[in-house]
């Protein structure tokens, strides 16, 4: 059996949304940008897509922004708005996409503040409101959490943005499809999205800008995207893009069951704890086991044709363990053997059935081997 | 998976000489749970051989098996002889490990010159 729970890294195009790209790629091929109809029959493609994923925000067709995915979209944000002697504040949270552009920034004389979330990953408002200072252009702060499934209160943190003035971007890379989003009603000014987490293509993402709003381009070239992004337009990406969402307007009932028994079987198990609140992402889970390490975990569920993923140390390039989940509170020592489980709406009873089954067996195996007991 | 090689996965999977032997003398513990590999390798002398070796390990997939493979190399052998045995020596055993896991991962071989540290100690002070 071969059981794909590692959605959030990324997701199966669906087949309805290959199907809706395939004439782009060997017929309706044209440039967007050119006169003849060649061109204008992509244009046209494009133009539906872009009124699709804008309405699908509450946003309107020319504050959507393509660009090649969640994280050029973020780096966007980051680099684009803040200018020497600013000031951004973000959380301790946030995927690298910020995290390390605005390290970059801090090196060009950006202020950055990252703020701290509570055990469960939540921005409590009041700590939001507190760092707001007279030099703050831009807050940023992650709609929905990748490892661990936090979903932040937009309204009540976008609000606060307003009242003191201060642009409010949200990297909904997460969000998209599981969180319903509005960005009128949430106060948004800046939004990232990316096709490939939601059964679209990989490589195409967007950036809403609120009119009137200026980011500076990171990408020069012949004016594309109201000459905030050029490069000639990744068409078949974006009609994948707006295909997807248009299928993921769908019921999460299904996932949100699915995942609650994954979790109430994994904290059956001895030692064993829930990262992140209860009340989270429909499809994401993640849990800390004691004495063991997650790159093992995730080896030993390979070979048994289960793909998942883990907050270790060990099985990071870095060598280092998960900063989102040091952030909540997490000994490093009892964050190696965290496992994080992301469904999709192709997963099967049968196949949480088998997972769960197999991981309790890599948990007993590995915990035989451990000097810290859990045995 | 390219990550490691079919030897590594091997040990992983099917680790030798697990847990701690019916009777043995020494430990050496190395590694840290902060890091993430801690190995625990249990060794019984007689003689000045190891006749017996076991180990408990918490760890990654490398640490596991290079742990599995240090107590495969240094059974039967003269103190001497597994003393020497060195990182790069079980690196090679497994058809080498990836870079990143050369440091922190490939512990096994200090964990068999702190057991037979510990096992002169305990000589010594008899
Ligand atoms: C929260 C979040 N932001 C940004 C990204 C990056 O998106 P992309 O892969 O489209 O660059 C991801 C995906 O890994 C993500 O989970
Ligand atoms: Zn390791």
């Amino acid at each position: 059996m071969r059981v794909y729970l590692d959605n959030g890294a990324t997701s199966k195009t669906d087949e309805r949304v290959v199907e809706a790209m395939l004439p782009y790629f060997t017929e309706d091929y044209g440039n967007p940008a050119s006169l003849h109809t060649f061109g204008q029959t992509a244009l046209e493609g494009v133009k539906k897509a872009r009124e699709k994923l804008a309405k699908f925000i509450n946003a309107e067709a020319d504050e959507i922004i393509f660009t090649s995915g969640g994280t050029e979209s973020d780096n966007m944000v980051i680099q684009g708005i803040a200018k020497e002697g600013d000031h951004i504040i973000t959380t301790k949270i946030e995927h690298p996409a910020i995290l390390e552009s605005c390290a970059a920034m801090e090196k060009r004389g950006v202020e950055v503040t990252y703020l701290d979330v509570d055990n469960e990953g939540y921005v409590k408002p009041e700590v939001l409101k507190s760092a707001i200072k007279k030099n703050t252009k831009l807050v940023s702060i992650m709609m929905a959490n990748n490892e661990i499934g936090t979903i932040q209160d937009m309204e009540k943190l976008g609000a606060i943005c307003k009242e003191k003035g201060v642009l409010f971007h949200t990297d909904a890379v997460q969000a998209v499809g599981k969180v319903s989003i509005d960005v009128k009603a949430m106060n948004i000014d800046l939004l990232s999205a990316s096709g490939h987490k939601i059964h679209g293509p990989k490589g195409i993402g967007i950036l809403y800008v609120k009119n009137g709003i200026k980011v500076r381009p990171l990408i020069f070239g012949g004016g594309h995207e109201s000459g905030m992004r050029s490069g000639t337009s990744n068409t078949t990406g974006i009609i994948g893009f707006a295909k997807a969402i248009e299928l993921c307007n769908v019921d999460v009932k299904e996932m949100v069951r699915l995942r609650d028994k994954i979790i109430d079987s994994l904290l059956e198990l001895p030692d064993s704890r829930l990262n992140g609140p209860k009340d989270r992402l429909p499809n994401n889970v993640n849990v800390a086991f004691k004495y063991i390490e997650g790159e093992g975990i995730l080896l030993h569920l390979d070979g048994a044709g289960i793909a998942v993923s883990t907050g270790s140390a060990c099985s990071s390039l870095s060598l280092k363990p998960s900063h989102v989940l040091l952030a909540i509170g997490l000994k490093p020592e009892n964050s190696h053997g965290s496992v994080r489980i992301t469904l999709s709406r192709y997963n099967t009873e049968a196949e949480v059935d088998y997972f769960l089954k197999e991981l309790r067996g890599v948990i007993t195996k590995l915990r035989a081997l451990s000097p810290f007991g859990g045995k | 998976m390219a990550l490691y090689s079919d030897v590594v996965m091997d040990h992983f999977k099917n680790p030798r000489n697990i847990g701690k032997p019916k009777k043995w003398d020494a430990v050496g513990q190395v590694g840290n749970a902060i890091c993430g590999d801690v190995m625990y390798i249990y060794i019984k002398v007689d003689d000045n051989i190891i006749s017996d070796i076991g180990f408990e390990t918490m760890g990654c997939a490398a640490a596991i098996a290079t742990s599995s493979m240090v107590t495969e190399i240094a059974m039967g052998k003269t103190l001497e002889v597994a003393e020497n045995i060195t990182r790069e020596k079980v690196a090679e055993n497994l058809k080498g490990l990836p870079p990143v896991k050369m440091h922190c991962s490939n512990l096994a071989a200090d964990g068999i010159r702190e057991a037979i540290k510990n096992y002169k100690e305990k000589v010594n002070k008899e």
